[in-house]
């Protein structure tokens, strides 16, 4: 199969637009390994999953999202979530189990929301959010509000049933939706390719359901806002559901428990040798943007994450008394008088 | 007031609510064009339209999780899952999804739903097709779950699921279905979380739910009458929220409480009122709780068998005698 070419081209992209890109795959990159290192003092407990050498699918399509469109992303959402302008400070605050996480601490790392920018959750559930992102784009093309929802997922999820379910309906019903799939090559531990019948698990599904097969490189931003702003759109303008599966790779392991070692070194060695910013660093450069200013960028974003890595250190834990609240929509937890 | 069947008050208490707001949507399997596979949601489509009522694929993912995501961007939506067997291909979607989201968003995500489904059994459909679930939805932290018992409960309480902020399971006993009994022609509400106390019997108190309500009824007749034993019924309507003050106050009242319940025995909602009355009204009873349920076996199929197994007029009126001369 091969890949499509010239979204970024088709994107025509602009110096503001390109910078943004470098801004967003940035942020995501020094923010995940601000939550590395503080996994590392353990300070942050439980789980997590982060973006690391994914950053370029997450900064492209949330360049080319409409502000109120949704995202729906999995507990390796930390990206996806931080994109839309979650408060980096509450983001980390809530890694770290904070009075001012974002959630208050009662969603942890794996559960990211943030409704106000239309950061529709993090699903921790493989495949559970991909019939509920087409469920609120269902709503969206009932309400004629001209939003779309974004839904990101990873390889492991194309061999469950609800990843089925929910691209039949979205195709039937022509939903405002765009599934995106992160092939990292790896379902948790294990390679996709030893448990998947088909080669490239999201694209040669789509024919199924009457979707294009669409493949691009999920560690080349341009590529990637490309291809989100070229189907966003249409999924806006009423043309229906895609399905797009984008290649890259983790830096890491699964979780903070993964050392990876599953993987052949080459393998290894030609991945991160696609760094994706890396990659976008040497393009913006030969395209003649100034060092300095890509620097600068990058001096902001650190600022960013040191505030918000203070803030978050310096707030006491949730008060118990958030056990009790919002169970219901009253604010309280009664189940009886 | 219009006589009408159990069947027909599901449609008329959908009917009033998308009458009076333009986000409620119904859903589901067979429910548009054919009106439900038991024909409870008939005259739907053709008063609201395709858009508003619509056939889903066997989906209940799809179902559930469209429901959800809907209730997330702005629409009121009704989901049916044709069987509550069926929802345990669903249940990471009601239970870990639905059920948890509100909570685990620190109040930001508010899921306005309802998902109807046909619970118990009488209809001799077996084990998958027949078993009374509302233990697995009570279970959850995070669902409401209603059973109504009347015609008229039907349209009320599910006009109130429907108006309710919070995820409700909404299960409609499949053997009351062709049962009539009068609804109120005008707009009909009922609040959740109100039990209903028949009689003022002050020997026992027999404490039901959907199904098992007309058979605690018919018990407590008998028991007047041939056995000269008083009884009131608490209809609970609802086990999320549950009207624990009007379980007391029955306990008061008589001082010897039986459960009836269709849910297989472990972990059945009866185990929970048991436990409450024990805990906050021990010095009321006069004598042991006594949980009347169906055996804890999956269903059998076979008329004789499945009457045999879920709990039967003459059954509650036996126990009833039985720890009553006891």
């Amino acid at each position: 199969m091969e890949k499509p070419k010239g979204w970024a081209d088709e994107a025509k992209l602009d110096e503001t637009t390109r910078l943004d890109l470098y801004r967003k795959q940035s942020a995501i990159r020094q923010f995940e390994q601000r939550a590395y290192d503080l996994f590392l003092q353990n300070l942050v407990k439980g789980t997590s999953h982060l973006s690391l050498g994914q950053e370029a699918v997450a900064a492209g399509f949330g360049a080319a999202m409409r502000y109120d469109d949704f995202t729906f992303c999995t507990y390796r959402g930390h990206a996806h979530t931080l994109v839309r302008g979650a408060s980096m400070t509450g983001l980390m605050a809530e890694l770290l189990g904070r009075s001012n996480g974002i959630l208050a601490g009662k969603g942890g790392s794996m559960h990211l929301t943030s409704t106000e920018h239309y950061a529709m959750g993090s699903y921790a559930i493989v495949g559970a959010h991909l019939p509920i992102a087409a469920g609120a784009a269902w709503a969206a093309q009932e309400r004629g509000t001209g939003q779309v929802s974004v839904c990101f997922f990873g390889d492991g999820t194309t061999n469950i049933g609800a990843f089925h379910e929910a691209i039949n309906l979205a195709a039937v019903w022509k939903l405002p939706v765009v599934f995106v799939c992160e092939n990292n090559l790896y379902m948790e531990y294990t390679p996709i390719s030893s448990v998947t019948a088909v080669e490239h698990p999201a694209a040669q599904r789509a024919s199924a359901y009457g979707l294009e097969s669409l493949i691009v490189d999920g560690n080349d931003v341009d590529e990637v806002y490309g291809i989100a702003t070229t189907y966003i759109e249409r999924a806006r303008a009423g043309e229906g559901p895609a399905l797009i599966e984008a290649k890259t790779y983790r830096k890491g392991g699964h979780s903070r428990a993964d050392p990876a070692k599953y993987r052949p070194p080459e393998e290894v060695e030609t991945w991160l040798a696609r760094d994706p910013i890396d990659f976008y660093r040497s393009r913006l450069l030969e395209l003649g943007f100034e060092t300095a200013v890509l620097d600068d960028i990058d001096a902001q974003v650190l600022a960013e994450v040191n505030r918000a890595t203070e803030e978050a250190k310096a707030a006491p834990p949730p008060s118990n008394d958030l056990i009790y609240t919002d169970v219901w929509a009253d604010g309280g937890s009664q189940w009886r008088n | 007031m219009a006589e009408l069947t159990y069947r027909d008050a599901v449609a008329a208490g959908i009917a009033q609510e998308m009458k009076r707001d333009d986000n409620v949507y119904f859903i589901g399997e067979d429910v548009a064009a054919a009106g439900g596979v038991f024909k409870t949601t008939g005259g739907l489509l053709d008063t609201f339209g395709p858009r508003r009522v619509r056939d889903t694929p066997i989906s209940e993912e799809a179902i559930v999780g469209a429901v959800m995501g809907a209730a997330m961007a702005g629409l009121r939506p009704v989901g049916e899952v044709m069987f509550s067997d069926f929802f345990a291909t669903c249940w990471d979607i009601v239970a870990n999804q639905i059920a948890k989201t509100r909570y685990m968003t620190n109040g930001q995500v508010t899921l306005p739903l309802v998902l109807r489904s046909a619970n118990g059994g009488g209809l001799r459909f077996g084990a998958q097709h027949s078993q009374a679930v509302e233990n697995w939805a009570m279970a959850i932290p995070g669902l409401k779950v209603v059973a109504p018992s009347t015609p008229a409960d039907v349209k009320g309480l599910l006009a109130a699921s429907i108006r309710d902020d919070d995820p409700v399971v909404f299960l409609e006993a499949k053997s009351l279905y062709a049962v009539k009994g009068e609804v109120p022609d005008d707009e009909h509400v009922e609040p959740l979380g109100r039990a209903v106390v028949h009689g003022d019997g002050e020997d026992v108190v027999l404490i039901a739910l959907a199904a098992m309500v007309p058979k605690a009824l018919e018990a407590a007749e008998r028991l007047r009458a041939e056995h000269d034993i008083g009884c009131r019924v608490v209809d609970l309507r609802c086990l999320v929220p549950l009207d624990v003050t009007a379980i007391l106050a029955a306990v008061g009242a008589t001082g010897r409480v039986f459960t009836v319940e269709e849910n297989p025995r472990l972990c059945g909602w009866g185990a929970e009122i048991s436990s409450i009355v024990a805990e906050e009204a021990f010095y009321d009873l006069d004598g042991p709780i006594v949980r009347i349920t169906t055996p804890h076996v999956p269903l059998p199929a076979a008329e004789s068998l499945e009457d045999a197994t879920i709990p039967s007029v003459e059954r509650i009126v036996d126990t009833v005698i039985k720890e009553q001369s006891g």
